[in-house]
């Protein structure tokens, strides 16, 4: 076994134990809490399989068909602080919801984009996708409190991008 | 706050529109490169996806727990109350803790701000949510990534809740200096 086998396993030890946990817990407080979350929880994951799969291979099929030299040329390993400004922009203005975001984000990454170059692409998508800011977060907050956090948000992808090409990870 | 119910819907159209074209370029690259090539895709998307399943399970579970046992009411009155650096790093990690989606989330940082936080903390939660909440790595992102660039994209992400908040802060004082106004911005 190598070390990622390991790591993988650890962490899934990890995360059912602390399912049994807060399963434990829910099931002393009542048992209407426990059927209830266990429920739910297995619920949206049976719903959110088939969406996930539909993302997971469409990013395959899409980073094989998207044209390369142009990734590499603008967000490619050797593009820079510029590639991860370019990216956070196109995070901003991806549109639609998470699969979208993800599948484009891991398209691009399989399709010969940089590491840093993603990371600011999945930040931005992430803290500042336009779309979301004017269909949730304006109607949901005081719109000065959304425009605020949005423009301090704007250098974190970037940060965030410059951050993994000093380190040279992932 | 009105206990909403967290709703994974059915049908959406951001997944069919990724459907539709993953469809077209399934088909692209089975014309172009052949059969094996766009079997060799499909296989080896559908092993990372199947390794990541555990962890999705379980990402779903504990999402429905915590939203059962850490009721938004009490998140709320917690980073309500604190203030200053502390409250920052508060609301940070219970931006990281409590699932669910943006319509239980900005009602959250909402409350925050009418029970007393200041601005900083709110950005600073809505930002853990988005970039350190274990329900999106989860479920989304590592089936789609893999264990390591997450892991590496989470660890990087780590300290921008921090300088969203300490930015956020700066910027409300200025504004409210500038251009009157408290900076509570509540």
């Amino acid at each position: 076994m190598d070390l990622i086998t390991i790591v993988s396993v650890v962490i899934n030890l990890l995360l059912w134990l602390l399912v049994g946990t807060l399963a434990l817990t829910a099931a002393i407080r009542s048992k209407a809490l426990f059927r209830e979350g266990a429920y739910e929880g297995g619920r949206d994951f049976v719903v959110l399989i088939p969406r996930v799969l539909i993302g997971v291979i469409g990013s395959g099929y899409i980073a094989a068909v998207m044209p390369q030299d142009l990734i590499t040329t603008w967000i490619g390993p050797g593009s820079g602080v510029l590639g991860i400004v370019i990216a956070a922009l196109c995070g901003a203005a991806t549109p639609g919801g998470a699969v979208v975001g993800f599948a484009v984000g891991a398209a691009a990454l399989k399709g010969g984009a940089g590491a840093p170059q993603v990371i600011a692409y999945t930040t931005a998508w992430s803290l500042y996708t336009i779309q979301r800011l004017l269909n949730w977060e304006i109607y949901m907050m005081a719109p000065r409190v959304v425009w605020l956090r949005a423009a301090v948000s704007i250098p974190l992808p970037i940060l965030a991008g410059i951050a993994a090409m000093l380190i040279g990870k992932p | 706050m009105a206990e909403r119910r967290r709703r994974v819907r059915t049908f959406e159209w951001s997944t069919a529109v990724i459907a539709l074209t993953s469809v077209v370029a399934g088909t692209i690259v089975y014309l172009r490169d052949g059969s094996d090539k766009a079997l060799a895709i499909l296989t080896s998307d559908l092993w990372l996806f199947t390794g990541m399943l555990p962890k999705m399970a379980a990402g779903c579970l504990i999402a429905a727990f915590v939203t059962r046992l850490l009721p938004r009411e009490v998140v709320a009155r917690v980073v309500g109350s604190e203030s200053g650096f502390v409250g920052i790093l508060v609301a940070m990690v219970m931006g990281a803790v409590l699932p669910g989606g943006p319509l239980t989330i900005y009602p959250v940082a909402g409350a925050f701000l009418l029970l007393g936080a200041d601005i900083g903390t709110a950005v600073a939660f809505i930002t853990a949510w988005n970039l350190l909440g274990y329900n999106r790595a989860l479920i989304w992102e590592l089936p789609f990534f893999g264990p390591e660039f997450v892991g590496w994209r989470i660890l990087l992400a780590l300290p921008l809740p921090i300088i969203a908040g300490l930015l956020a802060r700066t910027a409300a004082r200025v504004v409210a200096r500038r251009w009157g106004g408290d900076d509570q911005w509540t």
